[in-house]
């Protein structure tokens, strides 16, 4: 079975997703990140989805599920990059991902992750980075 | 005018699923589907070809280009022999699940096309039946 | 009728030994019927080519246009509909090119050996052909056509509706004119499409040019903001004129926590406020 790689970069597990993933590659990808976020104390996921063409509700489950568990480890997750295709398909699906924080490239999201500790750590971040959350309804 | 080759895939793993997705991609892009219309098409079948599998115990999802003689499209069509849907119209409510899933399967791969047929007896099975014309 | 095959050898023979007479006198024929909207050489060039594609197809053995053998020519013919198609001539135009081979084959005939019962029994099985020929090339004009048309209307689409950079991070669709749904849902997939290309995080959506709302397009600009967020951008609306207001009400249509602005400025200044940008906040400053 195929693995997606969760790569680390500073304070943020960085997962890139190139593959049509099976059901259990998913549910998979959603065990290692648990792991690693624990293993390297982490407090930032950044899940980029423009490689995929399809997210399916198994997909946005999966998707909404790492974010929750991710929040109880103390490591807020950004989904990003999701294709206009993509988007539309699940508005129409009637999928709208409550709970999870979107960006539109890993760069906004990286941003988004600051200010988002920012805020965590006692509004001691810069007022330039003080924008307001943008999050899925 | 022209009902092309069916093709068949064999559902009964996870890995089948993600080959339905790549057949229905690979004709949808062959009968010139819009970018859009790929989408909602891939993203219902991946929804439907779960179900056969995770409700129907697996089966069969076969398909065809189709054209009316004004536009051309294609058909899925996903049958099983499992244990059939009792109560259909709850089924087909937003939110109902028995899997455990959303509960957006039937609902939501129904507002995905443009043709959606279901027959289903209990204990014999189920087929659904879906089209999406080009536009 | 179709064509016996030593009619059709027949035919070929004809065709090789009078290509030159034919040609011109073909050539002579079309340029008439178009007066003088191709030169003469171009014409000529395609009378000759043409010319070849019958004489091939009758070696061939071609009894009918639909055969194998005339496969050659059916692509001339198609090749040649869509050109002219695309030059603006009329589908008539088009296939009397065609059908005026007729009128070269009879004049070589003609001069040959007069008109006996023979020579004109296998000049109307050749006519049919050619008349068949013609046909094929007026379906497929207006195939080429309708295609033409097709394009155009998708180009006039896109020109109608341009998504425009506004600010660093911001673009912006002003919408003018009528929208229906198909048009609506083009210009929502572009506004995404656009958020993606720039890395825009706001975009606004102007409707001050629409005239009427009506459900279907209230529900494609909702969705097309629900879409926007779960990609990390955010949607403002502005320009909603009183009466589109009053239907939007009227039909129950719920924009929920969507933020809308009466003027395209000031969605613009609403967004660069939220993105603490420093141009938004001068004016306040000085005044």
């Amino acid at each position: 079975m195929e693995r997606v790689p969760v790569l680390k970069i500073g304070d943020i597990l960085l997962v890139s997703i190139q593959i049509d993933m099976e059901d259990q590659v998913a549910l998979q990808l959603q065990e290692d990140l648990a792991d690693r976020i624990v293993a390297t104390g982490c407090h930032g996921v950044i899940i980029d989805i423009s490689a995929l063409d399809i997210v399916d509700s198994f997909v946005g489950r999966t998707l909404a599920t790492i974010a929750s568990i991710s929040r109880v480890l103390d490591a807020e997750t950004v989904v990003v990059g999701m294709r206009p295709a993509v988007a539309i398909t699940l508005v129409e699906l009637g999928l709208s991902l409550p709970g999870i924080r979107t960006a539109l490239n890993v760069d906004l999201g990286m941003e988004l992750l600051a200010a988002a500790r920012a805020e965590a750590e006692g509004g001691a971040g810069h007022e330039d980075t003080d924008e307001p959350a943008v999050t899925a309804p | 005018m022209t009902g092309g080759a069916a093709e068949r895939v064999a559902v009964a793993t996870d890995q089948d699923v993600v080959r339905v997705r790549q057949l229905v991609r690979t004709v949808a892009v062959a009968v010139k589907l819009s970018l859009v219309d790929q989408t909602k098409l891939v993203t219902a079948a991946s929804e439907l070809a779960r179900n056969t599998l995770v409700y129907g115990g697996g089966g069969t999802v076969e398909v065809t280009r189709v054209d009316n003689g004004r536009r051309s499209g294609i058909r899925i069509v996903f049958a099983d022999k499992g244990p059939g849907i009792p109560d259909l119209d709850l089924a087909l409510t937003d939110g109902y699940t028995t899997g455990g899933g959303l509960g957006l399967g039937l609902s939501g791969a129904r507002r995905l096309v443009d043709e959606f047929d279901i027959e289903t007896a209990v204990g014999e099975g189920t087929t659904i039946s879906v089209t999406k014309w080009c536009r | 009728m179709a064509l016996s095959s030593d009619r059709s050898g027949r035919f070929a023979d004809l065709l090789k030994g009078h290509e030159d007479a034919i040609v011109a006198s073909w050539t002579d024929a079309v340029a008439a019927s178009l007066r003088g909207r191709l030169s003469q050489a171009e014409l000529y060039r395609q009378a000759s080519e043409l010319q070849r594609g019958f004489q091939a197809a009758f070696d061939g053995g071609a009894q009918d246009l639909e055969d194998d053998a005339a496969a050659e020519l059916r692509a001339q013919l198609s090749e040649l509909s869509s050109t002219r198609a695309r030059q603006g001539f009329t589908a008539n135009e088009t296939a009397v090119s065609v059908f005026t081979l007729k009128d070269a084959v009879l004049r070589v005939l003609d001069e040959g050996e007069g008109a006996d019962a023979a020579v004109l029994r296998e000049y109307v099985a050749f006519s049919s052909f050619v008349d068949r020929a013609g046909l094929f090339t007026f379906d497929s004009y207006t195939r080429a056509r309708e295609e033409l048309i097709a394009d155009q209307a998708e180009q006039l689409l896109e020109l109608s509706t341009p998504v425009v950079k506004l600010w660093e991070g911001v673009v912006a669709v002003p919408l003018v004119g009528t929208l229906d749904s198909a048009r609506a849902q083009v210009v929502m997939e572009r506004l995404l499409e656009t958020l993606v290309e720039t890395g825009s995080p706001y975009a606004i959506i102007d409707i001050t040019g629409v005239p009427a709302v009506d459900t279907q397009v209230a529900q494609h600009i909702l969705k097309t903001v629900v879409a926007a967020r779960l990609m990390g951008a955010d949607c403002i609306i502005s320009g909603i004129r009183p009466q589109i207001a009053q239907t939007i009400v009227a039909l129950g249509i719920e924009f929920g926590d969507i933020a809308t602005k009466s003027s395209l400025a000031d969605a613009l200044r609403h967004v660069l406020r939220m993105t603490g940008d420093k141009v938004a906040q001068k004016p306040r400053r000085e005044g």
